[in-house]
């Protein structure tokens, strides 16, 4: 890993709103240059996409971003990005894809001009390639629609350039149900690197090549799964708390390769990536469980620059059409933390307190999101000489932190839980900080029939 | 007893380490190669041991008594058992419940769900064929047309692709009138079951077993 040092060092420099390396929009966002901005994500209501739907999910999509942008206005929004994550469909035949952000940067362009509402477009095109599977990584035809839509999709309007990338989720999703540690250190910190690596020079020569940022990728598939199965009580909280801080070293390879942010609001690791890196993070919370449920609704907002509610279906609620509806409870929860901004540190500090006390001790995937532990965990995700020692050390020291929390009685978890900690911990020290030897221990153990190896550069 | 607490606690065979206060013990899968030997009826082995046990588990599970991984541990306990058991099967000695062909729809590649209900509904004593992800209403009809006395279990996460279920239902339809088609995943809703014309809906795999066993009670 190429960091070797923290770009924030303190637990109070940990602050929404505010990144020390804040990235410039061309409709002018200051992203983490002072306040926090909203992000609305969206998805279609139950429909199939073809040819006979085509206009009438680019009708959706028009009314999305009319419906949103105009609530922002009305609210007198500072600025809003739109998040297009793309469904199969649009991402296999570009053409689709193309035609939406086009459709939606011609509302944000209008809005700019009538009312001066700054606002971007997030394009993130699905990740085709685990739709064959054993996935071909790096040689897929696939490759080539997804390529082309983050080309054409950026020259049409799509100003961050983002994905949810796959690369290792063959075996992080048998491990995750088994909650096997070694396997999901496997799947993100030699199969997830290995293909960050790759699928990340792309994107940032794309946007290089077109003028546009190349803003972050997210371990939604890895992590966030985890999150939702501890929500259902399928696997235990202490687990998925460990595997959202070893999914950074995965997803700070991004940067490593040039992206800039801001992070992507499902990666939840964002805060140990502003740690490390300085950039500014999307995060999502409370305000995203319209799409899944967590533990960590108040907390997560703690250090974000924008915030996000992972996505709504384009349906009618009391209020309006459901996106409307989440750009204003994005919007007054971005007032709520720039009014806190404008008044002065203290007063943000006072309202990250709240928000970060009023979660802590709930849930270990919380206490480990407390600006203070990114900070103590984040020293130790830069101290070893690999990408595996770097998430072994982060996630050991969660580990003590986590048990720190229960020796003191602050966090009280029950036996089903806790007996994973020495497990974990066993587990975790276990395994060989050289690459190659991890190979050798995990390949006997693995399902080989699941991933090819040469894919990833093996 | 010995052979229903193996399964139970997740201890497939001698060398399997956990759980930790069977370790050294016989497994699963030697137990049931010892009662065999003793002259013990499979059936009674199935009937008194595997599936009680598997009933137990299912519901320790549906209370949130236990995680995903011990009813893993379970259900490869009972696996290893059911490896002495399967030429009973085969010559006809044993029956299992029926059988359920499941899969994710065309379009999606989720299969954590999928997969749990997939693993509780053969830990409840059903024969399973999973056809995987992505699957076409052609390979659930074709699936059918070589067990037609299966019954249908699809799955969907997304918005986009839940609308598919309709398709394949549909084409199932066309040939399989009786057949039973039930149905899951976070978007879908027992409303939606009932306009696509499936027969159930589960919030849960716990549901899906509890109906599945319910068809042949």
């Amino acid at each position: 890993m190429n960091y070797k040092e923290l770009i924030i060092n303190n637990a109070s420099d940990l602050m929404f709103g505010n990144a020390p390396k804040p990235v410039i929009t061309q409709r002018g966002l200051q992203i983490g240059g002072g306040q926090v901005y909203s992000e609305l994500n969206f998805t279609l209501p139950p429909m199939s996409i073809n040819k006979l739907t085509e206009r009438e999910v680019y009708r959706h999509y028009k009314e999305i971003a009319s419906g949103a942008l105009k609530r922002a206005v009305e609210l007198n929004s500072k600025g809003v990005i739109l998040e297009f994550e793309t469904l199969m469909e649009m991402t296999k035949t570009p053409s689709i894809g193309i035609e939406i952000v086009s459709i939606m940067n011609e509302i944000c362009e209008d809005y700019y001009v009538k009312y001066g509402l700054a606002s971007e477009i997030r394009l993130t095109p699905n990740d085709l390639r685990e739709f064959e599977r054993p996935a071909k990584q790096r040689t897929s035809e696939l490759l080539k629609p997804m390529f082309e839509l983050f080309e054409k999709g950026a020259l049409a309007g799509g100003d961050l350039l983002s994905i949810e990338s796959t690369g290792g989720k063959e075996v992080s999703d048998s491990a995750l149900m088994m909650c096997d540690i070694k396997g999901m250190f496997f799947a993100m910190t030699v199969l997830g690197v290995r293909d960050m690596q790759f699928l990340w020079k792309n994107i940032v020569e794309i946007a290089n090549k077109t003028g546009k940022i190349a803003a972050g990728d997210s371990a939604c598939g890895f992590a966030n799964t985890a999150m939702v199965l501890a929500e259902k009580k399928f696997i235990p909280r202490i687990f998925s708390a460990v595997v959202r801080v070893i999914s950074v070293v995965r997803s700070i390879v991004a940067m490593e390769e040039g992206a800039i942010g801001p992070d992507k609001d499902c990666g939840y690791e964002g805060p140990f990536i502003k740690a490390i890196t300085g950039i500014p993070i999307s995060m999502e919370g409370k305000t995203a469980a319209c799409a899944h449920l967590s533990p960590l609704g108040n907390i997560s907002c703690a250090c974000a620059d924008v915030w996000s509610n992972e996505s709504v279906q384009n349906i009618k609620l009391l209020s309006g059409m459901a996106p409307t509806a989440y750009m204003e409870q994005l919007e007054y929860d971005s007032r709520l933390l720039n009014q806190a901004l404008t008044e002065g540190k203290d007063t943000s500090r006072m309202l990250q307190n709240l928000l970060v006390n009023s979660d802590i001790n709930t849930d270990p995937q919380a206490l480990i999101l407390a600006p203070e532990n990114v900070i103590r965990i984040s020293k130790q995700l830069i101290k070893g000489d690999s990408y595996i020692e770097n998430a072994k050390n982060g996630a050991l020291e969660s580990l003590n932190i986590i048990e720190e929390a229960l020796d003191s009685g602050k966090m009280k978890l029950n036996e089903m839980e806790t007996v994973y900690i020495p497990m974990l911990r066993d587990d975790i020290e276990s395994i060989p900080a050289d690459e190659s030897q991890f190979i050798d221990m995990m390949l006997p153990v693995l399902d080989q029939s699941k991933f090819t190896l040469s894919e990833y550069g093996l | 007893m010995k052979l229903a607490e193996s399964v139970e606690h997740g201890k497939a065979d001698k060398n399997s380490p956990y759980p930790p206060h069977l370790k050294g013990q016989d497994g699963a899968g030697e137990l049931t190669e010892y009662a065999l030997e003793k002259g013990i009826n499979p059936k009674h082995i199935l009937s008194q041991a595997l599936i009680p046990a598997m009933d137990i588990v299912g519901k320790r599970f549906s209370e949130n008594k236990i995680f995903v991984p011990q009813m893993l541990m379970s259900a490869k306990a009972m696996g290893a058992s059911m490896f002495f058991l399967k030429p009973f099967f085969q010559s006809g000695e044993l029956k299992s419940k029926g059988t359920l062909i499941i899969g994710t729809v065309k379009g999606d590649l989720h299969d954590i769900g999928k997969n749990l209900v997939r693993m509780m509904v053969e830990g409840s004593g059903w024969n399973i064929i999973d056809l995987g992800v992505d699957v076409s209403a052609g390979s659930f009809v074709e699936t059918l047309k070589e067990n037609q006395d299966a019954i249908i279990g699809l799955s969907a996460l997304l918005t986009t692709t839940m609308v598919n279920m309709k398709e394949i239902v549909s084409e199932i339809r066309k040939e399989f009138k009786d057949t039973k088609i039930l149905i899951g995943g976070a978007p879908v809703t027992e409303e939606f079951s009932n306009t696509i014309g499936s027969d159930f809906y589960s919030a849960d795999p716990q549901g899906a077993v509890d109906y599945l066993n319910k068809l042949v009670s």
